[in-house]
């Protein structure tokens, strides 16, 4: 379906001349020259040039859907580019396959694990090229491969034979690890690997790539974690909208250079402005002593009428647990749950829409969680409040598609024609179907878990705008978000989790990025301390 | 007129058109194909069919599936035929669609609560029904007689020459129709046939929905079999083995995935009525079963060929 | 190291080791109540029918574990039957080549159905369903009435035992365990069925051949279909194209890979399980035959037996605590 063409886009008007030329003469390692990825009607990357050298620790910024992952999956072979050509020491090489990609030596560790889960330890670290021959598998050679490579991981403790699926997540990761390097990497793609990873760990995979570098590995890094590229990389390169904006070495750019760089302007214009609130609004949420198993402990929090409270803290502390659990998807929660002062914790997702507690629930992931993609457009904004339109035992078409028209206009959602699959939306539009599915349904109280990951710059301000909007009308909003500049724009007040439980309540002019990474990575800064350490 | 081409997917259409090269080329052979009476014959036959396909496809449409057809025809059409021996005649009709009823519900709990893959439950539920049946015949000799009305539905032509069994399948299907288009119910089957979980978290009592598609679809089987017991006359062992793989093929080869989420009544139609005019016309020409179970074979895989391929992997 | 590793086993086995534990349960139980104890005879009916079955729940095993269904099993064992009863007989040269034919064509029924759903890209459930159709079609052009024949002495020999001691049929499944499915196990193409089964998208990114494992799994299946109409034909000493014969037998498959603990989910499990939830299905009929249940009774309870293990895998739901993982 990738038709290989010679043309480079004319859209994107002038060709970018090749930034690797600054390399001196000697040819890079890696070289992605004039790549442009289309997915239906939207241009994941646009015409990017991009080299890395050998014995180098090159780390790739930018937002969510800035083309950093469609950039990795190329040089992976997992998709194959519209326009462009892939150069590996100044050869050109068709990669069109992971196998293709493996022969090469491009090794990708996923941010989505590519582990097997009813398999051993063994048999995934070995899953390429186990030893053996005929097409068989010697399985004591495979054993003794995969106790080396875990040593070297720092996870000697994990039984080989044990199923991938028994262990923890941040042990999965490191047997992801340890997979990538049974394959005797030459280039090495990291996409936001530490992610899941405790801090231990962390430090042992800094080591191991301190050492591949020194080996001559070129290493592609990707992460969100401002202090983790300064720690590691000597080269970075920012991506925006699908475009290579530019590269340098360590230490040439300020914080403030870099995020400009990433965002594209000053961040602080993004938001609207938050009402100034002389007392406290009384609680439309009240959350008290919530535990759920060991991934819970003892939340307590508030979210008032009208307003916007932010939920932050690095990854899977909870997070995602707390918002399933007020939804009523969670079984064995103990605590109270109570809106407008009534006790209200739901069973199921049916229970927390109902009149009675009319609370909603934008999911994390909006493609299996949130939308029914063939379906469309129409049926997805009405699917959580067919209820209200039906007459006896009929849906009034009529009514229903007014109310869908008018909420479409609201939001402003760039469709067609209603009557088309909502896969053929752009992902904001996308992520506006799933907002415009739960305003239906005039809920009290909005949850929301991520919403605006993977989205371009325009529609995260419609959808800022909004919220404001919504908490003016008295809705009460719990925001989940992995971005921190959004909990200090958008957010009345932060809750900070750690560990499952809140480690920290901001407010006002303590929320500050510096409290925010601070409390997510459960230090204490003392009062007045600049913080020097956390930038971005 | 585009709107309406529209609204008639590319299956529907080429199963409809292949109806009509099927009419063509018998009418070629003999030309009593194209006749009143022999349509209507067919339509008579493909009745039964179609009842049972309508229960089939609202599972396939779930992304389940139910294998328990074969012998939730035969409770249908034997405990009927039995109820009337016992209760009277009046009692026979309700109490065999209630009997597939009460199965269909189990199938439904099995797969939305116990959450057993359906593949594997419903086909224990039909080893169940089979043995009830088996043990009902031998220890307590039922009446098997079909009932006068029974017989009537199934046989009688009471308007315009139209088989009655054909208004009770355009009864039934108008039904569906209905229902899939203008009820939530019909809206919440199609969403989780795309995505259960999505839709569970639109707040939907998904469960509530599967178990009521499992149990309409053991009603329909079980009415067919009241109407097939109508139709011979009496109700016996094994009357609804004929009947799985058909009912499975028509409601696929109308369009419908067969992974849920994706397909329409009037496909179901065209499979149905696709598969009865195929097997009339092989039999007609005096075909061998065993050429018939090829042509039928080739033609299932060659239309999905044409219009049924998956995506390919993957990303 | 060494009890941590046996822990391991002991617990990724633990489907398998409750089938044998049952069937052992079950097997002592018809053992010991029937009346001429365990003699030779006795143990080599039991095994006769028992074999055909555990072949027949081995071959659905495979595309079970890549994820998807085999439907047309059932019917390439009835078409290898009639072929089988055709032409292995004669001079020992003709049986040998008439074997060799049978079980090529088990193997190419198989790659069609293979074919047709990795490269006409089609779910293996409808795509069996009809070629399953094509194959009884054939049997029924083989065999339009049932008849024909087979070299007595060796099915005599293949029915009855090796040194009037063990049946000859559990040798063959033996055989066909050691040279077939073991091998095939512990090789990459295997592993990569598993992995399919699994994550098809974490085996593709994996750089797994995909549709060679897919390909493969399904020729395997109806190879061993093919061996076990092969042993039919032994058993019964003629061929016979009877779609109930095939259906029952693809449904008892499915049943027997489910019994032996192999995830109709795909990725995990193994042919080993499925011969002991063979052995398990066939047992239940022993039992009620011994225990001189009502013949009226039989069915109901294979039934309710058969409903029963399956819906043994429903504990886990209850464990669950977060809802959104009974979706997936």
């Amino acid at each position: 379906m990738n038709e290989q063409q010679s043309l480079r886009p004319t859209a994107s008007g002038t060709t970018v001349p090749g930034r690797t030329a600054e390399a001196g003469g000697t040819t890079p390692f890696w070289q992605m020259r004039g790549i442009s990825k289309r997915y239906g009607g939207i241009l994941a990357l646009d015409n990017v040039d991009f080299a890395c050298e050998r014995n180098s620790i090159h780390a790739v910024l930018g937002e969510n859907g800035a083309g950093k992952s469609t950039l990795i999956k190329i040089a992976a072979g997992v998709v194959t580019p519209t326009t462009g050509e892939l150069m590996l020491e100044g050869r050109e090489v068709k990669i069109a396959r992971p196998q293709d990609a493996h022969a090469q030596g491009i090794v990708c560790i996923f941010q989505e694990l590519s582990l097997m889960p009813d398999l051993s330890v063994a048999d995934n670290i070995c899953m390429t090229s186990p030893p053996g021959r005929f097409g068989f598998i010697n399985h004591r050679a495979q054993r003794r491969r995969a106790e080396a490579l875990l040593e070297r991981v720092g996870c000697g403790d994990v039984n080989p034979l044990e199923l991938v699926k028994n262990l923890p997540l941040s042990r999965r990761q490191m047997v992801e690890i340890a997979k990538a390097l049974g394959r005797q990497p030459r280039l090495l793609i990291l996409d936001e690997a530490t992610s899941a990873l405790t801090a231990a760990d962390v430090e042992k995979v800094y080591a191991i790539l301190h050492d591949l570098r020194r080996d001559g590995l070129s290493i592609l890094y990707i992460s969100h974690r401002m202090h983790e590229i300064k720690q590691l990389a000597d080269t970075c390169s920012v991506f925006r909208n699908g475009r290579h904006i530019e590269t340098f070495k360590k230490g040439t750019r300020s914080d403030n250079e870099i995020v400009r760089l990433m965002i594209g302007r000053e961040y602080t214009q993004v938001y609207p402005a938050k009402p100034a609130r002389p007392e406290a609004p009384a609680p439309a949420l009240a959350v008290r002593n919530l535990s759920w198993g060991s991934r819970l402990n003892d939340v307590s929090l508030t979210v008032g009428k009208g307003e916007i409270v932010g939920l932050g803290g690095l990854d899977g502390q909870g997070q995602r647990e707390l918002l399933l659990a007020l939804f009523g998807v969670l079984r064995g929660v103990s605590g109270s749950i109570e809106v407008d002062g009534k006790a209200a914790k739901p069973g199921s997702p049916g229970e927390a829409k109902s009149p009675r507690i009319r609370m909603a629930l934008i999911p994390e992931d909006r493609k299996s969680e949130g939308l029914l993609l063939p379906m469309s457009v129409r049926d997805n904004i009405s699917m959580a409040s067919i209820g209200r339109f039906t007459k006896g035992l009929f849906i009034d078409r009529a009514r229903q598609d007014a109310r869908v028209d008018e909420v479409i206009r609201r939001l402003a959602i760039k469709v067609g024609d209603p009557d088309s699959a909502v896969a053929t939306l752009s992902g904001g539009n996308q992520q506006k179907v799933v907002i415009a599915k739960w305003l239906m349904t005039e809920a009290r109280v909005i949850l929301l878990n991520d919403p605006t990951r993977g989205i371009d710059v325009g529609t995260k301000q419609e959808i800022y705008q909004l919220l404001r909007e919504l908490a003016d009308a008295g809705t009460a909003i719990l925001f989940y978000t992995t971005d921190y500049d959004e909990l200090i724009g958008c957010c009345d007040r932060v809750s900070i989790m750690y560990a499952g439980g809140i480690k920290r309540e901001l407010r006002g002019d303590d929320i500050t990025e510096e409290n925010i990474v601070a409390s997510a990575l459960n230090i204490d800064l003392a009062p007045g301390h600049p913080g020097a350490e956390h930038g971005a | 007129m585009q709107a309406v081409l529209k609204r008639v997917d590319r299956p529907v259409a080429i199963a409809f058109g292949f109806i009509v090269v099927l009419l063509l080329a018998g009418s070629l052979y003999s030309s009593s194909f194209l006749s009143a009476n022999y349509l209507l014959q067919q339509l008579q036959v493909a009745a039964f069919l179609g009842l049972i396909a309508s229960g089939v496809m609202l599972v396939i449409l779930l992304g389940h599936i139910d294998l328990s057809i074969p012998w939730l025809v035969t409770v249908g059409g034997m405990m009927s035929t039995a109820a009337a021996g016992w209760w009277g005649p009046e009692w026979a009709i309700p109490f065999g669609v209630f009997c597939g009823l009460v199965f269909g519900i189990i199938n439904g709990l099995g797969v939305a609560i116990l959450r057993v893959p359906s593949m594997i439950f419903t086909l224990g539920i039909n080893a169940v029904a089979q043995g009830i049946m088996v043990l009902h015949t031998g220890g307590f000799a039922p009446q098997d007689h079909a009932t006068e009305l029974m017989h009537w539905l199934a046989v009688e032509r009471v308007l315009l020459g139209i088989p009655n069994a054909v208004f009770i399948w355009a009864l039934l299907g108008c039904a569906i129709v209905v229902m899939l288009q203008r009820t939530p119910l019909g809206r919440y089957i199609y969403a989780i046939g795309n995505r259960e979980g999505a839709t569970y978290l639109s707040g939907v009592n998904t469960k509530l929905i599967i178990i009521t598609c499992f149990a309409i679809s053991g009603m329909c089987s079980a009415l067919a079999g009241v109407l097939l017991a109508g139709y011979s006359n009496k109700g016996y062992q094994a009357m609804g083995d004929p009947y799985l793989l058909p009912a499975i093929a028509a409601v696929v080869l109308g369009g419908t995935h067969i992974l849920g989420g994706r397909g329409t009544y009037l496909g179901t139609v065209a499979g149905v009525v696709l598969i009865s005019l195929l097997a009339s016309i092989l039999s007609v020409m005096q075909m061998p079963e065993a050429g018939r179970q090829i042509i039928y074979g080739c033609v299932i895989v060659g239309m999905l060929m044409v219009y049924g391929r998956g995506q390919k992997v993957l990303g | 190291m060494k009890a941590a590793d046996w822990k391991l086993r002991t617990s990724q086995g633990q489907g398998l080791l409750i089938a044998i534990a049952v069937f052992l349960l079950m097997f002592t139980l018809y053992v010991g109540n029937h009346p001429a104890g365990l003699t030779v005879p006795v143990a080599t009916t039991a095994a006769n029918k028992a074999v055909l079955l555990a072949l027949v729940a081995m071959a659905q095993t495979l595309p079970v574990l890549t994820g998807g269904l085999d439907l047309s099993v059932g019917m390439v064992f009835v078409m290898t039957n009639c072929l089988a009863s055709s032409i292995v007989s004669g001079e020992p040269w003709q049986v040998a080549l008439g074997i060799v034919v049978v079980l090529l064509a088990g193997a190419l029924a198989g790659f069609i159905n293979g074919a047709i759903v990795v490269y006409g890209r089609l779910q293996p459930i409808i795509t069996t369903l009809a070629t399953g159709a094509v194959y009884y079609g054939i049997a029924l052009l083989l065999r339009p009435v049932p008849g024909g024949d087979v070299q007595p002495d060796l099915a005599d020999f293949m029915t009855y035992t090796v040194f009037e001691v063990v049946p000859t049929s559990l040798v063959l499944l033996l055989a066909v365990v050691l040279i077939i499915w073991l091998p095939f196990r512990h090789s990459v193409v295997g592993r990569g069925c598993y992995a399919v089964g699994s994550a098809e998208g974490a085996a593709y990114m994996s750089g797994v051949a995909i549709d060679r494992s897919r390909l493969a799994a399904f020729t395997l299946a109806g190879l061993l279909a093919g061996v076990a109409g092969l042993m039919l034909t032994f058993v019964t000493f003629s061929g016979e194209a009877s779609a109930s014969i095939g259906g029952t037998y693809t449904l008892n498959s499915i049943a027997a890979v489910v019994i032996g603990g192999t995830s109709l989910y795909g990725g995990a499990g193994g042919a080993i399980g499925s011969i002991f939830g063979a052995f398990i299905l066939r047992t239940i009929d022993d039992l009620l035959f011994v225990f001189d249940l009502p013949p009226l009774w039989q069915p109901l309870f294979q039934g309710v037996v058969l409903l029963g293990a399956v819906s043994l895998g429903a504990a886990r739901v209850f464990r669950i605590k977060n809802r959104l993982e009974l979706f997936n």
